[in-house]
């Protein structure tokens, strides 16, 4: 429990622990989590109409950036969350694997639209029928496409995974039986 | 119109709802469009689109082409039958090099051949693909999924 | 010595000519920067320059026409809005307007003017897009950023016609489903008065800009007849200098009444094709205003859909009293009625050129074969054709002017 109210006003909800005189003093699991959850990164993975979406949600009006996402990078290997939105085909499922795949770790996965999420409108031999049956994903964002609303509750979703995320996760035995159902690694 | 045009008469002419249907035979199709566009009376320069067509009940195979005259303003629409069994029709991307792609979308949906085009490969459907997806008797849906109830669904 | 060894190979390379060149593949995959789309193009580089190009397409390609086969007339809107979904009413009402022809169904005047309403703002909106892509592409992001939040205002107003932003699904065959309500038409005007401000401050930054006239001008030209033989339609064909345009060569939906221009360019190289847009959205907003002006001239205030009980929708306080209605209502809705047999193509001027739909049927509930004839997927064939010999900067830049959306690419 914090001892001081902290009379300026705060960009990011400090965690629990103890403060003093020039100091505060949490757990590193937490200040990790903070410090991981307001700094994703994303890499916005859009293929169709949810891309457009993201457009207006990353554009001035619902502004993405407020939530520490400032920085888009195309780049795998530089970006914290795949944001998948829109269908993925058959075709695109391995380009998708081998962009998951050259991220590094910790990195967590975002469907947005009903699309990506299970196929959605499209029950067709050509469209994959959501992203889960190539890569593991942590939030659904339902929609067709969903507001720009809905894909800040998503990303808010994600930063609760991210901060509330305990260290040894992604060298468990549970994550890897879930790399292995993936056929990853 | 139609009646100053025919230098070449092996083909039917029937006249539909909104624009002249031409049915030609499937070896004079180059010929044909050639002489539509180059003809000074009639000079249609564009070519819209081309499409393939199934017809089950008789067992064929269609491609339908429309052609559009600036000049003149006209529209028409040009079509042609091919047998299932042996699917050949002869490429018009000498003519108009739009016909590429739109020869190869027609032939990764109905698996019409044709001869003389550049690059007949899939476009749109994964190349290790068998089938041709558009003809009538192949399945919408993913065959894939476990999880679709049929008894629900009334099927 | 150092010296005497770079000397030597200095004149090495001057005598003998017979080192090959080596060639860079590069692969300018189907996951792009910039949000353009998943297409693919491997290129073979010469260093800075683009010697040739591959194209693979394909990934997103979701079988709409074999879907059509399956849905009753009414259930194929929502598949069109998904072509080209930067300007989805455009596709509902070019699809509405296919279905009308081939029933024979007569739209009343109000209906008509209110289409063109919708289509003109539409437009606006994709130009929109693409016009501050072509920025974002060449590094000048504020126009980006400046700009949607004027495409957010026009989001809004199809929220008070449709109740979504995006995938519009907008309309009815023969008509609307419910009249602009007031809210609409003050959001209109509110739109008509502040967004020609706006786009004058986003001409003003772009147009005469040194640095960005130095990047687009003379890149990715294409000749006149070039572009005809490749299919070109929309604004790309106008920047090589045809003005061919659907609405005026073919008019549908009254636009016959109106008076327009369509601007066309010179050479067709990326500088042609940004104007050409920038001045098509002054000429969508001069129509709207005609439109508006048509509207408040007549004095039926209360149509808003076409008189024809096979295929539209009664009322619904005739469906809870009239027994008739309740009938033709029930069939409609259950996709009981059979469209006639018949083959009809319709076209109309989409954002990006001449959006076709071929619909044949045969009498059933679904039709027999729908084909979409896409101009993206048409014309981005001659994209090879226009960057070979320049550099990969401005093939980046040609491809986004192109304003290629791989929704109506594939389909």
């Amino acid at each position: 429990m914090s001892d001081k109210q902290i009379s300026t006003p705060t960009i990011a909800e400090t965690p629990e622990g103890i403060a003093g005189q020039g100091y505060f003093a949490t757990s590193f699991e937490k200040a990790v989590g903070l410090a991981r959850k307001n700094s994703l990164w994303p890499l916005p993975f859009a293929t169709s109409c949810c891309g457009i979406e993201f457009m207006a949600t990353m554009a001035s009006h619902y502004d993405l950036a407020r939530f520490g996402s400032e920085r888009l990078s195309f780049s795998p290997r530089q970006s914290d969350l795949l944001m998948v939105m829109g269908t993925v085909a058959k075709k695109m499922g391995p380009v998708l694997r081998e962009v998951y795949i050259q991220m590094a770790e910790p990195k967590w996965v975002i469907a947005v639209g009903a699309c990506a999420s299970s196929g959605g409108v499209f029950d067709t031999y050509s469209v994959l029928q959501g992203i889960d049956r190539v890569i593991p994903v942590d939030v659904y964002v339902p929609g067709c496409p969903p507001r720009p609303e809905q894909i800040i509750d998503g990303i808010l979703k994600i930063q609760e995974l991210a901060g509330n995320e305990s260290l040894r996760r992604r060298n468990s035995i549970p994550y890897d039986e879930l790399m292995k159902k993936y056929n990853i690694e | 119109m139609l009646a100053s045009q025919f230098g070449n008469e092996i083909e039917e002419i029937k006249i539909s709802s909104d624009m002249p249907v031409i049915h030609v035979q499937k070896d004079r199709i180059p010929e044909v469009l050639l002489f539509l566009r180059d003809t000074p009376e009639l000079q249609y320069n564009f070519l819209t689109t081309l499409c393939g067509m199934h017809y089950p009940e008789t067992s064929r195979l269609g491609v339908v082409y429309h052609l559009h005259s600036f000049v003149n303003n006209h529209r028409i629409r040009i079509k042609t039958v091919l047998s299932i069994e042996h699917p050949f029709l002869p490429t018009i991307t000498t003519i108009w090099p739009s016909a590429n792609w739109m020869e190869r979308e027609t032939y990764d949906f109905y698996g019409i051949i044709f001869e003389g085009h550049p690059n007949l490969k899939r476009i749109l459907n994964v190349d290790e693909m068998t089938d041709f997806p558009l003809r009538k008797e192949f399945p919408l849906e993913d065959q894939t999924r476990e999880d679709k109830d049929d008894s629900m669904f009334g099927r | 010595m150092a010296q005497g060894q770079q000397t030597d190979y200095w004149k090495r390379d001057i005598i003998s000519h017979e080192e090959p060149k080596e060639y860079n593949i590069l692969n300018v995959g189907p996951t792009h920067p910039a949000t353009h789309g998943v297409f693919q193009n491997v290129m073979l580089m010469d260093g800075e320059f683009i010697v040739s190009t591959e194209q693979t397409i394909g990934y997103i390609h979701r079988a709409f026409e074999k879907i059509a086969e399956r849905r009753p007339f009414y259930q194929i809107t929502p598949l069109t809005d998904r072509l080209n979904y930067c300007s989805a009413p455009l596709n509902n009402m070019g699809w509405h307007m296919t279905v009308e022809k081939l029933l024979g169904i007569e739209t009343p005047k109000r209906v008509d003017y209110l289409r063109i309403i919708i289509m003109e703002l539409a437009r606006i909106a994709d130009h929109l897009i693409c016009n501050s892509v072509i920025g974002v592409d060449s590094g000048a992001l504020t126009g980006f950023t400046y700009l949607f939040q004027d495409r957010e205002y026009i989001y809004e107003i199809y929220e008070e016609i449709c109740g979504s932003r995006l995938t519009t699904n907008m309309g009815r065959i023969g008509g609307f489903e419910r009249n602009f309500s007031e809210k609409a038409w003050y959001k209109i005007h509110h739109f008509l008065k502040t967004y020609p401000k706006k786009l004058k401050e986003f001409e003003s930054l772009l147009s005469r800009n040194r640095i960005f006239m130095d990047r687009t001008i003379n890149v990715g030209p294409f000749s006149a007849d070039r572009a005809l033989a490749y299919g070109f339609t929309g604004p790309n064909l106008r920047a090589c200098g045809i003005d061919y345009d659907v609405r005026v060569m073919n008019p549908y939906c009254s636009y016959d009444e109106f008076d327009f221009t369509i601007p066309i360019g010179q050479n067709g190289d990326t500088y042609d094709r940004f104007m050409v847009r920038q001045e098509e959205m002054w000429q969508s907003l001069s129509i709207i205003e005609q439109a508006i002006a048509k509207l408040e001239k007549m004095e039926d205030k209360e149509t808003y859909f076409a008189k024809d009980p096979r295929f539209v929708l009664p009322p619904k306080e005739q469906v809870y009293n009239n027994m008739e209605a309740l009938i033709w209502h029930f069939k409609i809705v259950m996709g009981e009625t059979d469209i006639p047999a018949g083959e009809i193509y319709h076209s109309i001027e989409a954002a990006n050129g001449e959006l076709g739909f071929y619909l044949v049927s045969d009498g059933g509930r679904t039709p027999s074969r729908l084909h979409f004839r896409r101009p993206c997927f048409i014309y981005y064939q001659a994209y090879p054709e226009m960057v070979t010999g320049n550099m990969l900067s401005d093939a980046v830049l040609t491809m986004s002017s192109m304003n290629v959306i791989a929704g109506e690419l594939d389909a």
